[in-house]
């Protein structure tokens, strides 16, 4: 007998053969759609040219010209602060022009579809879409869709992948820790509804990181995530024992239409993140979210603002990161 | 090809001269990845400069980005000290077209409003497309079309003939 998993429980796929879409023919990145399948030697690029983005901050001006007259669309059919604001400060730094579209307030309302609204931002002759959308593989539709010359970046879609979130966490953690060889790493919590996991897991092994973990209640975890490459543990004191990095993630009680759990109380006094248990992990670990964080939920308030977090920081090197992909793919374009 | 240490012994005399007909005593000493920092930092070793030394990767900076696309290997620039009002000395290695210099002064302002920049570079050659011009200069070399110069370095340094592809 087979055994098949609940429909909603299962792995989101977003297509095929994502890296033809994503890459041109000599191997350089035109769209990012998702992390995997990218190889490491791109992955340490994109890093490596994050890292001079991130010392501009000691410049006058904090801007480079390099995007100069192009014009980049923030296309968000999903509500976002922060990943769509440091979109925007990204873009601007390199003096590309900014177009910010939430959907709630737009046509979609009106019934207009993806596409038709691809068709008229293409005639305003728009260079990138940075697109945000609660269907898995929305990114992928539009790459497939927008004319020669356009690139298109994940910012989020569905339960798939969110890359460039899974590659400034990439760029916080080599900052701190250098090497990925040595590292235990824990992602803890809603693991089945997020796409952050997901990608940073696909991120980690690409970058070879010595041992992943996730850590949640079985409820929150996707059926078969063992095949991701990970460890699984439903215990967090046993998860954290002498871990380098742990990665919180935010419980998403707007996706959740059945019942995952019994109260956020319960998952706090289960799976919070608290000082007594950060002890169980090595003395210097990293303890990283990729916000809005819900204080006294998944995380305690002075875990969050402690001395192990990093968690402002990934918001600042999310600029640098977002900068280095928007040059990189505008970069391919006259190749 | 010269020999590179009696360029960067002229070089040194040439802008112990410059400086000192200004009445300036040390500038800051900036050079252009990757050439034109080994160069700055033999000219500051020379000059017995001490104020830490400033340096420029202008890919983020280039007029050619939209056609060539991102330098695979941009390293940071590091400006040690504040720009405003102080004298810099930019140092290259090879001035051919003159727009890294461009890039580099763009750059430059970017981090402040320096009082004056002078230009040093190792080798001028022919072929402008820009107003710049180099005060101070290690040798002026006459090269065929197609032929280029470039810098070897940094240990040790020296200047080899290349000859591009598709040239005569």
């Amino acid at each position: 007998m087979i055994a098949v998993a609940h429909p909603a429980r299962q792995l989101p796929q977003a297509g095929p053969l994502p890296n033809s879409l994503q890459l041109t023919s000599d191997g350089r990145l035109q769209h990012l759609l998702t992390v995997e399948g990218l190889s490491r030697d791109l992955l340490n690029e994109i890093l490596d040219t994050a890292e001079s983005f991130a010392n501009m901050n000691e410049k006058a001006v904090k801007k480079v010209p390099l995007l100069r007259g192009k014009t980049i669309v923030n296309l968000f059919f999903e509500a976002s602060t922060r990943t769509r604001t440091t979109f925007e400060l990204a873009a601007k730094r390199l003096s590309a022009d900014v177009l910010n579209i939430n959907v709630s307030t737009s046509s979609a309302v009106k019934g207009e579809s993806l596409l038709d609204t691809l068709r008229n931002l293409e005639a305003m002759n728009v260079d990138m879409f940075v697109v945000r959308h609660q269907q898995s593989g929305a990114a992928h539709f539009m790459a497939r869709h927008v004319e020669p010359g356009i690139s298109v970046l994940n910012a989020g879609d569905g339960r798939h992948g969110h890359p460039t979130q899974a590659l400034l966490d990439m760029f916080t953690i080599r900052r701190h820790k250098g090497d990925f060889t040595r590292l235990k790493i824990a992602i803890v919590g809603d693991i089945l509804h997020s796409r952050v996991a997901r990608s940073q897991i696909h991120a980690l092994n690409i970058l070879q990181a010595g041992e992943v973990r996730v850590v949640a209640p079985y409820s929150l975890l996707p059926a078969h995530v063992e095949d991701l490459g990970v460890h699984v543990y439903r215990n967090l004191e046993q998860g954290l024992h002498d871990v380098d990095v742990v990665i919180m993630l935010r419980l998403q009680r707007e996706r959740m239409e059945h019942a995952h759990l019994p109260s956020e109380h319960e998952y706090f006094q289960l799976f919070g993140l608290t000082q007594r248990r950060l002890h169980l992990a090595k003395p210097d670990c990293l303890v990283m979210h990729p916000g809005p964080a819900n204080r006294g939920v998944e995380i305690d308030s002075a875990v969050a603002d402690g001395p192990q977090s990093v968690i402002l920081q990934q918001v600042t090197y999310g600029i640098a990161v977002r900068m280095a992909v928007m040059s990189m793919v505008m970069g391919v374009r006259g190749a | 090809m010269p020999e590179i240490a009696p360029l960067l012994d002229s070089m040194a005399e040439q802008a112990r001269r410059h400086f000192r007909q200004r009445g300036i005593d040390e500038p800051i000493v900036v050079g252009i990845h990757s050439g034109g920092v080994w160069i700055a930092e033999a000219l500051r070793h020379r000059l017995g400069y001490t104020r830490p030394m400033g340096k420029l990767d202008i890919s983020f900076y280039r007029d050619d980005f939209s056609r060539i696309g991102m330098h695979p290997q941009v390293r940071p620039s590091e400006l040690p000290e504040e720009l405003d009002d102080e004298h810099i000395l930019l140092v290259d290695d090879v001035l051919f077209t003159g727009r890294t210099i461009r890039a580099a002064l763009n750059e430059l302002f970017d981090y402040g409003r320096p009082a004056s920049v002078t230009l040093a570079v190792l080798v001028e050659r022919d072929g402008r497309e820009l107003p710049v011009e180099a005060a101070i200069v290690g040798a002026n070399l006459d090269l065929g079309p197609g032929e280029q110069v470039k810098l070897r370095g940094p240990d040790p340094l020296r200047l080899e003939r290349v000859f591009l592809e598709g040239g005569n």
